[in-house]
């Protein structure tokens, strides 16, 4: 099976690769899952203690962006739904977070359990909007879709300022969040236990996603994308199928706005604009579309290209004004070029080049035995 | 009665400025089965050259007139340089690529003259004139119809009445056919471009003085609501577009008058999330029987 296909049609190099070995039974992917997320689990640990505490914090943050992009990679990737929205929901997220551990610090609750609950809370939040989104989306095509799920991003944000009673217009809210457990120590890094937080979320949403994807859902997302008449002709309920696909897609947005949102301790409209929905969208095309793994690139992208340009512009000398423009806007810029040349030069993404790349190297390995 | 009146009238000056811009969205759509989701971007790029160069000669005109110049250009480059060479085969890869063209927009403006707003000129005043103690319409308002009414006017001539709208609309229609017929299909595809650019450019000019200015995402809102626009008339039909655009102007001034301006962008969404569940092709779209 190949997993690195774009929204482009297959190429017939793709095509034989599909018709290649067979997929792995579910079960043996499950324990294969497992073992990935604890050994990535494992790596975490091993990184939160060697990382000083702001690249701590950072992995956090692509953490948390992670959860979004594979909920993306979902619904683009797999289900070749195009959604412009995706910030929105994860402003849903995020301010569900927000609401929950404001409420629970006013009736003057403590315990380790808040935060689970209140990150539940936002999954669930985003859950329904997802639903309500993705019904009218199961009936839209292309840019229609694109169109509706636009106006979404534009509007959420807005309606933060129409609440401002609930929401704190422009000015967002706090999200109180609680130190680190007295068990770990008196002086355990706070940053090295905001990654520990986000990293178990992500992982365990990344689990699920991964089995998701390789289940009897997953192929149904991928037949609904590939050919809809045929997936119909198959006895799948194409609608159903695409607000599945969206509705985990939201919960995946809705988690990572919450992990956010929890990492910077507040959230405000501003965090959430339609750039923002732009950037996943962007990542997850970078990083490679329908792949989990092309997520990840994203992700990390999302976080480390702002951090390379600050570095760039450091080194330029620049009036201070300038340079403030230039900081604020050459990753936007960089991030628009490429993702104009990844989709005429290659569509795959990083991952996609990646894949090919292994693959070249495995055939001439095994030419190589053949002579 | 009288803030009906104003607010009626009002609508339909915003909502002609709605029509032009949502036009500008039917005529790429036509030529090349593409939303150019980069509309918004590009007309505030066009608005930003007119401001540098009014600034640099004085004249308002002047800057109106490089604003337009620089649409037919920026349009004719987008098609040459990049839309061209995009795979056509899903109609994700334009979107796409179009939201590139967004991102590298704004970030390029927003490096060249920062992120605050700066002030947009009006050539009219923008004071209601009052007509028996009703204010009614401003000379800016008269201004903006007659724009709007000279574009709408002229593309329909063009389309209709000469030789090169009718090689666009066969290139459009019937690419295959019209190349044998010795149309040259890519030139009238890059000309609908620029053309459509240019309305956007206009729409642009008008529509930024009476938001809050000049800014990177001065558009995002505006195209959204000509999004609708073009939607409500169905994306194929140009006459669709300049009703469309009249209806959500009246939405948007009713709702902003009656209800709050705050309230808008929701209006904007439920009205686009309806005509599209009732009728996805448009009000002014034939009824199609499904293909499945």
């Amino acid at each position: 099976m190949s997993a690195t296909r774009a929204v482009t049609p297959p190429d017939t190099e793709a095509r034989v690769d599909r018709a290649g070995p067979a997929e792995p039974r579910l079960g043996s992917t499950l324990l294969r899952h497992l073992g990935l997320a604890a050994v990535a689990a494992l790596l975490l640990v091993a990184a939160s203690y060697g990382l000083e505490p702001f690249r701590n914090f950072q992995l956090a943050t692509v953490a948390a962006y992670l959860c979004a992009t594979a909920g993306l990679t979902v619904l683009t990737g797999l289900n070749g739904q195009l959604s412009l929205g995706h910030g929105a929901l994860m402003a849903t997220g995020a301010y569900t977070v927000a609401l929950c551990q404001n409420a629970f610090a006013d009736a003057g609750m403590t315990g380790g359990w808040l935060l689970p609950v209140s990150l539940g809370a936002a999954v669930l939040a985003a859950l329904v909007v997802g639903a309500v989104v993705g019904v009218a989306a199961a009936r839209l095509r292309g840019p229609y879709l694109a169109g509706v799920t636009l106006a979404v991003a534009v509007v959420v944000p807005a309606l933060t300022v129409t609440f401002d009673g609930v929401f704190n217009g422009e000015q967002g809210l706090a999200v109180p969040v609680e130190p680190p457990p007295v068990a770990l120590g008196a002086y355990f890094p706070y940053e090295r236990w905001q990654l520990w937080v986000t990293a178990a979320a992500t992982l365990l949403a990344l689990l699920l996603l991964a089995n998701l994807v390789r289940s009897r859902y997953g192929r149904t997302f991928r037949a609904v994308r590939d050919d809809e008449v045929a997936a119909r002709l198959a006895g799948i309920h194409v609608a159903r199928t695409q607000v599945l696909a969206f509705v985990v897609s939201a919960a995946g947005a809705g988690l990572g706005g919450a992990l956010l949102a929890v990492l910077a301790q507040s959230v405000s409209p501003g965090a959430f604009s339609l750039t923002l929905s732009l950037f996943l969208l962007m990542a997850v095309v970078i990083g490679g579309l329908g792949s989990l793994a092309g997520a990840a690139w994203g992700a990390v992208l999302l976080v480390a290209l702002p951090d390379l340009t600050h570095a760039l512009t450091e080194q330029l000398t620049l009036s201070p004004a300038v340079a403030q423009r230039v900081e604020g806007n050459l990753p936007l810029a960089i991030f628009g070029i490429t993702l104009v040349v990844v989709m005429i030069a290659a569509p795959g993404g990083v991952q996609g080049l990646l894949s090919r790349l292994s693959r070249a190297v495995s055939a001439r390995r095994a030419s190589r035995q053949r002579s | 009665m009288d803030r009906f009146v104003f607010l009626t009238l009002d609508g339909l000056s915003r909502g002609a400025v709605l029509a032009a811009f949502a036009l500008a969205l039917v005529l790429i759509w036509r030529a090349a089965r593409i939303v150019n989701f980069a509309q918004g971007a590009m007309a505030v790029a066009t608005a930003y050259v007119a401001y540098s160069v009014s600034a640099a000669t004085g004249s308002y005109w002047l800057g109106f007139l490089a604003a337009l110049g620089a649409g037919l250009l920026l349009g004719a480059a987008v098609d040459l340089v990049v839309m061209r060479f995009v795979d056509h085969t899903s109609p994700l890869n334009p979107v796409i690529v179009a939201l590139g063209l967004v991102l590298l927009i704004q970030a390029v403006l927003g490096m060249a003259y920062g992120s605050e707003f700066l002030p947009a000129a009006t050539p009219f005043s923008r004071t209601a004139l009052t007509v028996g103690g009703v204010a009614v319409l401003s000379p800016y308002d008269l201004f903006v119809f007659a724009a709007v009414a000279v574009v709408v006017v002229g593309l329909a001539w063009t389309f209709t009445r000469t030789a090169v709208g009718l090689r666009m609309r066969a290139a459009a229609f019937a690419p295959e056919v019209s190349r044998l017929l010795g149309v040259n299909v890519g030139g009238m595809l890059t000309l609908g471009w620029a053309l459509a650019s240019g309305v956007g450019a206009l729409a642009g000019m008008l529509v930024i003085p009476t938001e809050l200015g000049l800014h990177p995402h001065a558009m995002d809102l505006v195209f959204v609501s000509a999004f609708t626009a073009a939607v409500v008339g169905g994306l194929d039909s140009p006459p669709g577009a300049v009703v469309g655009g009249l209806a959500v102007g009246l939405l948007l001034s009713y709702v902003s008058g009656y209800a709050g301006s705050d309230v808008t962008p929701l209006a904007v969404l439920v009205l686009l999330l309806a005509v599209l569940l009732v009728r996805p092709g448009g009000l002014f779209a034939p009824v199609a029987a499904r293909r499945v």
